[in-house]
């Protein structure tokens, strides 16, 4: 029966139909990495504990909400999820909510990002107060 | 051989002195991600939204919670009858009433017994109880950990070392942006004569996520090995 496979508790990864990439709930994956296991204990860079706080203030302050940031992040595709750190995504979606919400216009960033870029080739020189 | 030279041994093992895998280094070339995040931070301190301390003392917010948090509130709830029967009504209220800082989240305790053993998961990102155990390690985040847990858990608790026989029923939770959960796991056996202090230490992390059982003191496992 060929309608078998278009089943809805059919949940193989080739039955996506009304699912977006990141509703993985019961897809096949392979086993979670030895990597991963193991580093079950790494404390955060603090750049990425930086994004954290953003998307906590941001957030408090009323710019977005925890579904704004969902919809940025899973806009961005299943590309971004494989290739992007989690925190990568994070600033990316904080920052897209921030624009939308007025807090600063893309000119704002544009202008700040070149100027953050020049400062140096690390992040403890492009971080370092001016 | 005794362990005269721990050390050098250690470190040809890449751990730590305290026995946990070095993390590589950040200096790494300045990234995209990382220019964004400093220009966000400034542009925000800017415009008048947050100020420099305001950041840091948010950090220091989420670095204090870690496991602890979670592990006092199960060890209570072994402990103490009226608060177990609080957590267990409304999980929310009972942690706020012990000081922590739950926002607005509906916080969930499911407990595991005899028959059943609850896990929790996001498949759709990454929610967590990080107001009682701080941030969710980086398995909780991967694919394999999001998609496979409702479909085959089983197979994901063996790769935690973690089996139960059949009979046990093996219960998953999906968390959601607004709503999370804490397993409190079953309480060993053999620790009816410990205090509540001293339970706190054989709460792990793992064991509140469902990928873990709280450790049975060494001791315990001694006198039962000794005749």
């Amino acid at each position: 029966m060929n309608n078998a496979k278009n089943s809805p508790n059919d949940h193989s990864p080739t039955f996506k139909l009304g699912r977006r990439w990141h509703d993985m709930g019961g897809d096949t994956a392979g086993p979670i990495t030895m990597e991963q296991l193991a580093d079950t204990n790494h404390d955060f860079s603090l750049w990425e504990k930086r994004v954290d706080a953003l998307m906590i203030i941001g957030s408090a302050k009323g710019f977005f909400t925890v579904d704004g940031l969902r919809r940025v992040l899973e806009d961005l595709g299943e590309d971004a999820f494989e290739t992007m750190t989690y925190y990568e995504r994070w600033i990316m979606a904080v920052n897209q909510n921030l624009i939308e919400g007025g807090a600063y216009t893309t000119a704002d960033l544009a202008a700040k990002m070149s100027q953050v870029a020049a400062r140096g080739d690390t992040y403890g020189d492009a971080a370092a107060p001016v | 051989m005794p362990h005269d030279h721990h050390e050098p041994e250690d470190i040809h093992n890449n751990l730590s002195p305290s026995g946990h895998p070095y993390r590589t280094d950040d200096d790494t070339p300045l990234s995209y991600w990382q220019v964004m995040e400093i220009s966000v931070r400034e542009l925000l301190a800017e415009k008048g939204i947050t100020t420099a301390r305001e950041i840091t003392a948010q950090i220091d917010k989420m670095d204090a919670r870690s496991p602890i948090n979670g592990a006092q509130v199960v060890a209570r709830a072994w402990c103490d009858p009226q608060f177990y029967a609080a957590l267990m009504n409304d999980a929310s209220t009972a942690t706020r009433d012990m000081g922590f800082d739950i926002g607005a989240l509906k916080l969930i305790a499911v407990e595991n017994t005899d028959d059943v053993h609850n896990m929790i998961v996001c498949t759709l990102c990454s929610c967590y109880p990080r107001n009682l155990l701080g941030l969710p390690p980086d398995w909780y985040k991967s694919r394999a950990y999001r998609s496979r847990t409702v479909r085959e858990p089983r197979s994901v608790l063996a790769e935690f070392g973690v089996t139960f026989p059949s009979s046990t029923q093996i219960r998953v939770h999906d968390s959601t942006a607004d709503m999370r959960y804490i397993v409190i796991p079953k309480r060993p056996i053999g620790t009816e004569n410990m205090l509540q202090n001293d339970l706190v230490g054989l709460v792990t992390r793992d064991s509140m996520i469902g990928t873990g059982l709280a450790i049975t003191p060494s001791t315990i496992i001694e006198e039962r090995q000794t005749p």
